[in-house]
């Protein structure tokens, strides 16, 4: 893959806040078809990288590349014109409304007469809905009313109905049944398949290996180093995140253990 | 999921009593609030007509009732999605009394001299102007708010000093009179009534959009498979609904114009009054036909916009809204834009009932305004709040006001009980939003 132009290239990407170094110096590519996991310890700054990405958070220094050309990500606004679609972690979703307008959000369908087409709306969320969560009923009611778990089938079906080129999933499974957890993995590989680049954050080693292509480790806001699941084992990559570590089959980033040899 | 447990019967046998009512209330899909908010109106005017001895339910004092609460009903409706996006504007009273005194001078000394006397634009350009004014100082009270991040709680303070300190300024405290006779039709008074005949048929043609928009909204849940209304539950809100329509155009119909007003009136158009006087009826008064425009149209904007949604989604939660690429900034600007031109229009209702620009118009009508928005169901707490509930909210307030002059009540007794309401509005808002929590 190393020939294509990467979909994604964020470069020596820092941003702090107060004194905390949140991302330091952080480079990650991403490049259609690919998924790239992004894992490590709480507070090791895979969030605010990829909000940085999303038009979230405004980076205090590094470049943005889509398709080799330099992007300005100065909201989200920017971010969705470039097709990056975003699953927070939290979630982001307004609570008093429901999962239909909760889903075209900021991109309203509306009708000939300019007013807004809930009809339509929610036709098509019924739609998304039912491949995501197909049990999910609840059309009507505000999201705050609903489970953890149908509120993030809510932020997913949000994501991924408006053709993303690039997805970023931060722990879109974390509530999720194991029945609605398989459903997002194959998702995650039927998008794959359609040439959209994954930024996947999670915590479950287990289904970083079965899923990514390249698993990037940060500890401290700095990147450990990127390895290929099939070139190290998920002992190793334990290993990345807990001590920082970079085993032999790995590339080491800027925040490996400079092991004196 | 908790799907299926949703629709599992929810009536136990505990619940025995209550269940019809529920039911009720299941089938109608009346909003519980709202319903109590009707109820404590109710008991409001009937407490007053009782301790007034009968003068409280007659067609003149509801009639005045009516539209004394146009202004406040106006601004609560802005205020409403103001509340909605966890803003506060304590600045609308100060804003009415100086876009007052503005348009006053405007109508009564500058344009009598430019356009003559009794030019039939001056009350047009008049409130033009007022708009305008009120447009420009709620965009100036967003812009500090929004973009340089001043909480609203402040800047309106800020704003309630200063714009009652401009509103002496612009002619250092001199009252201005008379309005222009066109201008004056909005404050209501016999002219400024539309009639017994088109009442009627104001009255009419609501009960048909009432039916129309039960109708179409059947039609949309079958066509999409949403679950029915029962259709005796569909008849009932028609029913009711055109049986309170008509019975508000049948009390405005019932005041008559007084004595004077009508010898003059017959004077200046040949007619011989009859033996037993003759009955002109007021009809609905001018200044409630706009507020009652500006509820419609405040309603539209709320459900069927996209400016109404991103309101609603701000206020549910503003880092979403944001995330999800909405430009919240220049949609809470807007807000205060629009409640600048809600006090406006509040003030050119004020000021043609008075017939006068005075600079202590408006003064305490911010506490009104947001009683009015919260006891019509507007949550502190943001994301929460109908433009209808606001502006029965207003007519229950005004309700207390008129009612207490009724009785004789002092001004600084009276001032005691809409604080206190306010507070106990608000004490029970907490209450029900925990309870439904
Ligand atoms: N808005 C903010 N203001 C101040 N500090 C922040 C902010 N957002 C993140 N941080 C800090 O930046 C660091 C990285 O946080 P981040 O949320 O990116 O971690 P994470 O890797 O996503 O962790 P988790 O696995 O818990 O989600 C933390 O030390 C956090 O306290
Ligand atoms: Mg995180």
């Amino acid at each position: 893959m190393a020939d294509k132009t990467p979909l994604v290239e964020m470069k020596n990407i820092s941003i702090a806040f107060g004194g905390i170094h949140a991302v330091e110096d952080v480079s990650v590519e991403l490049f259609p078809g690919e998924v790239v996991a992004l894992v490590g310890h709480n507070g090791a700054g895979k969030s605010t990288l990829i909000k940085i990405l999303s038009g979230a958070y405004k980076r205090d220094s590094g470049e943005i590349f889509v398709n080799g050309e330099r992007a300005q990500i100065a909201n989200p606004r920017d971010a969705k014109r470039y097709g990056i679609e975003t699953i927070y972690q939290t979630l982001a979703l307004a609570d008093n409304v429901d999962a239909a307008a909760n889903l075209f959000l900021g991109r309203e369908l509306m009708t000939p007469w300019g007013t807004l087409d809930d009809v339509a709306m929610e036709s098509e969320t019924r739609k998304v809905m039912g491949r995501l969560n197909p049990r999910f009923q609840r059309f009507k009611e505000p999201v705050s009313k609903l489970s953890g778990g149908q509120r993030q089938s809510v932020a997913i079906a949000r994501a991924i109905y408006f053709n993303a080129r690039i997805l970023i999933m931060d722990e879109p499974t974390a509530a999720l049944g194991p029945q609605e957890t398989a459903q997002v993995s194959d998702l995650v590989r039927q998008l794959k398949k359609d040439g959209i680049g994954i930024f996947l954050i999670s915590h479950d080693i287990h289904d970083v290996f079965d899923l990514a292509d390249r698993v990037v480790v940060m500890k401290n806001g700095q990147v450990v180093g990127t390895a290929r699941p099939g070139e190290v084992t998920e002992d190793d990559v334990l290993g990345m995140i807990i001590l920082g570590k970079c085993p032999p089959g790995a590339t080491p980033g800027p925040g490996a253990l400079q092991v004196a040899a | 999921m908790a799907d299926a447990t949703s629709q599992a019967p929810s009536q136990g046998a505990s619940h025995a009593q209550t269940g019809a009512v529920a039911r009720f209330l299941k089938a109608t899909e009346l909003d519980t609030r709202m319903l109590g908010m009707l109820g404590a109106l109710a008991l409001i005017w009937i407490g007053f007509h009782l301790l007034s001895g009968g003068l409280f339910l007659t067609p003149r004092n509801l009639w005045n009732l009516s539209v004394q609460s146009a202004s406040v009903a106006i601004m609560s409706t802005g205020m409403v999605l103001v509340i909605v996006t966890r803003n506060i504007d304590l600045s609308v009273g100060s804003l009415l009394g100086f876009v007052g005194m503005v348009m006053g001078v405007t109508q009564a000394e500058i344009l009598p001299d430019i356009l003559g006397f009794g030019h039939p634009a001056i009350w047009l350009v008049a409130l033009a102007v007022g708009v305008l004014t009120g447009a420009l100082i709620g965009a100036l009270h967003g812009y500090i708010i929004a973009f340089l991040g001043v909480p609203a709680f402040i800047v309106t303070l800020g704003g309630l000093l200063v714009w009652r300190g401009a509103a002496w300024w612009v002619t250092s405290g001199r009252t201005v009179a008379p309005m222009d006779a066109t201008f004056r039709l909005m404050g209501g008074g016999p002219d400024g009534a539309i009639g017994a005949f088109w009442s009627w048929v104001v009255g009419l043609a609501a009960c048909a959009a009432i039916i129309l928009l039960l109708i179409q909204g059947r039609r949309q849940r079958r066509k999409f498979n949403f679950p029915l209304r029962p259709l005796w539950a569909e008849a009932f809100l028609g029913i009711v609904g055109s049986a309170l329509v008509l019975g508000a155009v049948a009390v405005a119909n019932s005041y008559p114009w007084p004595i004077g007003i009508v010898r003059r009136y017959a004077e200046a158009n040949n007619i011989v009054i009859p033996e037993g006087g003759m009955f002109i009826a007021h009809g609905i008064a001018i200044p409630v036909l706009m507020a009652l425009g500006v509820g419609v149209v405040m309603t539209f904007l709320t459900l069927r916009t996209r400016f109404g949604r991103y309101v609603f989604a701000i206020g549910g939660n503003p880092e979403a809204a944001e995330l999800a690429g909405i430009n919240t900034r220049w949609v809470v600007m807007k807000i205060f834009i629009l409640m600048g031109v809600l006090a406006s229009i509040s003030s050119a209702i004020t000021t043609a009932r008075l017939n006068a620009a005075t600079n202590a118009a408006g003064t305490l009508d911010e506490l009104l305004v947001i009683a009015a928005a919260v006891i019509g169901g507007t949550s502190l707490g943001g994301g929460v709040g109908t433009v209808a509930g606001a502006m029965i909210g207003a007519v229950l307030m005004q309700s207390l006001a008129s009612g207490m002059v009724l009785l004789g009540i002092d001004t600084p007794l009276q001032n005691i009980v809409v604080g206190a309401v306010l507070v106990l509005a608000v004490w029970l808002d907490t209450l029900y939003r925990r309870r439904v929590k």
